[in-house]
């Protein structure tokens, strides 16, 4: 049992007297109460846990939180501005409805972020390579790839105007 | 509601599951003719006076059980519209919300009566209370279908008291007022006020006998039918805690239970010496089973300060099971049985229309096709879980369930208390399918509250939530069919070859409730359906469209054989089979109606373009099914490569569930539903073999990826209809659709699934 610190959404956090395998997920979940990001298999088959590491989508689940040093981690919860101004992503999300259920759109966002953060212009089949790890079981396939190009197209027109 | 120790527990998992039936209250309704318009008289609604400030409180009751009501005592109320002095108008939800979409489309209807401007409406789930709401459940598509007139009458008779308060106020005729946008006009005068500064007086009138209301027409809706954005949205793409798992409580403990993995195993012994000295570690007991097959399962409980500590102490958890009496189900076994008798007689016939086998000495043309389909896992993504917190004789429960009306009672049951004792937090669902119909989480997560006297959040593993869920159930039929020399269907026979837990009924979800209602039974003379029964102890339960989700495809592909050995083009020949427009028996607003089938497989035909020149290895393939109350045709758009490699290009949906209420969730429904049965179909199955459930997690039960997710495009025909559900009655279509595409692209006809048995792969 150790204590860890660890940068979350720009915030310095410990967790306490924890054990060094506990993953990521379970920390954020469990000990710093960011339930935002979500349990689906443990085994990285999922991508409902799907947080950033320096901007890199990574599935929390399978990363213990020995393995961290020093990394930014990103969780949906720091996504909006911190005046709560929406992501662009989070706001076509709502825009296109695209949740059934919702429980692993925290992860497609997160997924979906890092791939706009890489590529700011993606076409269908860059969206299938970037989404490929992030399961919806209610099927919203259709409506995620429409939010991320409207996203897209919106980043670029703010792009346009600054 | 009080728990009666004397009632035995269901014998078995088919009585169990036959109490909770999602499809029977609309066969009850079917049988009883459209239901008349609630009665909202005097007796059954009820006004309530809240402390001051509160505005117009209204709350309906069901058949006079409304008690009186305080300010607090909201929970006591069928479904209610609050309206504040500041505008805001709060609507509760009294079902469910498990990604169907009621939590928005519900409020809707008591929205577009009241007339209110749905930016003022704030949607809140109700309270668990099936004494006060009636029947609170997320389950056989019905949501709408059962509470439509209940929620209209809500919103009318709100509306109606807030024109004669502002009528009143002005001294005007009742009849020169109107409505708009949570106010009410007088255009003679040019006056205009607000819901929310007529709520107090409004609240001081008598409440409208239902004759008064006037409902509005389809013509007049303002939000109805429009593109509605879930009402959770914002607090889903911002990570707020929304659903069971999410729940915490001050001095919460983390939990996990272990059960034998083959079902009907107990416990012998277990090192729980050694499981209490691991890190972390609060307590690890023994939990006897209660005996009733959906509730309370035999097992051991490791209570930790963590998830992840309880998740390790269950993999040093050693456990000696006596599995004398447990399952040593086998598949492989069961499909060399059905093969073995798929050619004998049926054991016994569960319907016979004219003379089967006497139409099939006439018969001018006769095939015959042996189907097979595999077990499934409803795979929730949200993995089963419950926090539950007992004390001092009672017990809260926060519980992703789709059944919570039934879990007061699951709960109640479990631990030998009252059901007042038991509150029920509905949380949002993480998916549904049918598999939290059962409450077997919550009666753990209680059971172990009630042990360790604290508040303890149970969680399931995905590996726990896969080995232990209620399956789809496979099966196997066997068809005989017969063309006359019209081409038309002179006889069909299906054997189906089922499983049996008691061995006198088919578990659960294996094929329709009423055989004569097995399509096209109804429509063609000489029909006969007959049943083997191969004895199962795996625990079966419902799975998204439980029955048709397997008879669709089957019946709807050899529809599409008959339809190849006469010679005759597929949309052809369904439009022929359907006939005239009528309605099939039982002959209620809620029956399968020929004309309403037809007109959806023309319309999926017309926008998929059907009968249009396509390169070869591709093809259309075209299915209908009525499930739910709601009349779906597909066609899905198919190549297949030499290799059997299969690309779905696209799916049009055609749909008639009456008028839509929410045009953007009902649409999503669809979509989902599509990707639902595509993934079912592909490379899922569930296997066991010595009672054991061969699959453990998503790398040996792989879902669809939205690489291969074609895009799918929803028609819908509205009309006066009633409207009905859209949750389910899109999946059963897309299993032959994609078949009868197959067949179309390559000439190989498909007869078992999932697609990966026969070599497909995408």
């Amino acid at each position: 049992m150790s204590d860890f610190h660890l940068t979350i959404n720009g915030k310095s956090h410990t967790a306490k007297d924890v054990d060094g395998s506990t993953p990521l997920l379970w920390i954020l979940r469990d000990t710093l109460g960011l339930v935002g990001t979500k349990f689906g298999c443990g085994i990285a088959q999922c991508g409902a846990c799907t947080v950033h590491l320096d901007g890199r989508p990574v599935r929390s689940c399978s990363i213990p939180v020995s393995a961290l040093d020093g990394e930014e981690i990103r969780t949906i919860e720091g996504l909006a501005g911190k005046d709560g101004t929406l992501h662009a992503l989070q706001q076509a999300w709502i825009d296109t409805d695209v949740a059934q259920c919702g429980y692993c759109q925290a992860g497609q966002i997160m997924s979906a972020a890092a791939l706009l953060d890489e590529n700011p212009h993606p076409s269908d089949s860059d969206i299938d390579d970037a989404m490929e790890g992030n399961y919806c079981r209610c099927g919203t396939y259709n409506r995620i790839k429409a939010a991320i190009h409207t996203a897209a197209n919106t980043l670029a027109e703010k792009g346009d105007k600054a | 509601m009080k728990y009666s120790p004397t009632k035995p527990a269901p014998l078995s998992l088919e009585d169990a599951f036959d109490e909770i039936d999602p499809r029977r209250d609309l066969a009850v309704a079917r049988t009883a003719k459209m239901a008349p318009p609630a009665s909202m008289d005097r007796r059954s609604f009820l006004k309530v006076s809240t402390a001051a400030g509160a505005g117009l409180l209204l709350a309906f009751s069901l058949g006079g059980k409304v008690r009186a009501a305080s300010s607090t005592g909201q929970s006591e109320l069928n479904a209610y519209i609050r309206i504040s002095s500041n505008g805001s108008i709060a609507i509760y939800s009294k079902n469910p919300e498990i990604g169907q979409g009621v939590k928005t489309s519900m409020p809707m209807i008591i929205a577009e009566e009241l007339d209110a401007d749905w930016y003022d409406v704030i949607v809140e789930q109700s309270p668990i209370n099936e004494k006060v709401f009636g029947r609170q459940n997320a389950g056989g598509s019905r949501s709408i279908a059962t509470n439509w007139d209940t929620l209209r009458t809500a919103g009318a008779t709100a509306r109606h008291m807030l024109v004669h308060a502002a009528a009143k106020t002005w001294s005007v005729p009742i009849d020169e007022c109107t409505t708009a946008n949570s106010h009410v006009l007088h255009n003679k005068t040019n006056q205009k006020i607000s819901y929310g500064d007529l709520a107090d007086k409004a609240s001081a009138l008598p409440i409208p006998p239902a004759s008064a209301l006037k409902l509005k027409s389809r013509k007049d809706y303002k939000l109805l039918g429009r593109r509605i954005t879930g009402v959770d949205n914002h607090a889903l793409v911002t990570g707020q805690p929304l659903f069971g798992i999410d729940q915490t409580l001050p001095g919460m403990l983390y939990a996990v239970y272990e059960k034998c993995p083959a079902v009907g195993g107990t416990v012998k012994s277990a090192n729980f010496d050694e499981v209490r000295k691991l890190p972390g570690v609060k307590h690890a007991f023994a939990v006897e089973g209660n005996g009733h097959p959906l509730e309370l399962t035999t097992g051991i409980a490791i209570v930790a300060s963590t998830t992840w500590a309880a998740f390790q102490a269950k993999q040093q958890l050693d456990v000696v099971w006596d599995e004398s009496k447990a399952s040593k189900d086998n598949w492989d076994a069961l499909v060399e049985q059905a093969q073995a008798i798929k050619k004998q007689p049926a054991k016994e016939t569960l319907y016979e229309s004219g003379d089967t086998d006497a139409a099939l000495q006439n018969a001018v043309k006769s095939i015959e096709s042996f189907y097979s389909i595999q077990f499934l896992s409803h795979a929730t993504l949200e993995p089963q879980n419950c926090t539950a917190w007992y004390q001092n004789g009672a017990i809260e429960v926060w519980a992703p369930t789709q059944s919570p009306g039934r879990a007061v009672t699951n709960v109640a049951h479990t631990l030998g208390l009252d059901a007042d004792k038991v509150t029920i937090h509905q949380t949002r669902v993480g998916g549904g399918f049918g598999r939290r119909l059962v409450n077997d989480a919550a009666c753990e997560a209680a059971a172990i509250s009630k042990h360790i006297n604290a508040p303890v959040k149970l969680q399931w593993t995905r590996e726990d939530d896969m080995a232990h869920d209620f399956f789809r159930a496979g099966g196997f039929h066997a068809l005989k069919g017969g063309l006359d020399a019209s081409g038309k269907i002179a006889f069909w026979q299906d054997h189906h070859i089922a499983f049996s837990a008691d061995g006198k009924r088919q578990v659960i979800g294996s094929g329709p409730r009423q055989p004569s209602h097995e399509f096209p039974a109804q429509l063609v003379s000489n029909f006969r359906v007959g049943q083997s029964l191969l004895p199962l102890q795996t625990k079966c339960g419902f799975w998204r469209a439980p029955g048709s989700n397997i008879t669709a495809w089957v019946t709807q592909c050899f529809l599409h054989e008959l339809a190849v050995a006469a010679g005759k083009d597929h949309l052809e020949f369904l439009l022929e089979l359907m006939g005239d427009p009528t309605w099939l028996p039982p002959q209620t607003p809620h029956s399968l109606n020929t004309g309403r089938a037809a007109d959806v497989i023309k319309l999926a035909a017309e926008k998929a373009g059907w009968g249009r020149k396509l390169p070869a290895g591709r093809g259309l393939g075209l299915a209908f099914h009525f499930s739910h109350a709601g009349h779906f045709a597909e066609v899905a758009e198919v190549s297949v490569s030499a290799t059997k490699k299969l690309t779905v290009h696209s799916v049009t949906v055609a749909a008639d569930i009456g008028p839509v209420i929410n045009l953007s969730g009902a649409e999503n429904q669809c979509q989902g539903s599509v990707i639902d049965g595509l993934s079912a179909m592909l490379d899922l199955e569930i296997t066991m073999e010595n009672g054991r459930i061969q699959q453990t997690n998503f790398d040996t039960y792989p879902l669809l990826r939205m690489p291969a997710a074609p895009p799918v495009d929803v028609h819908f025909i509205q009309s006066d209809n009633p409207p009905t559900g859209a949750g389910e009655p899109a999946l059963p279509p897309l299993a032959p659709a994609v078949c009868n595409a197959i067949y179309a692209a390559s000439g190989h006809r498909v007869r078992t699934l999932p697609l990966a048995k026969e070599g497909f792969s995408v």
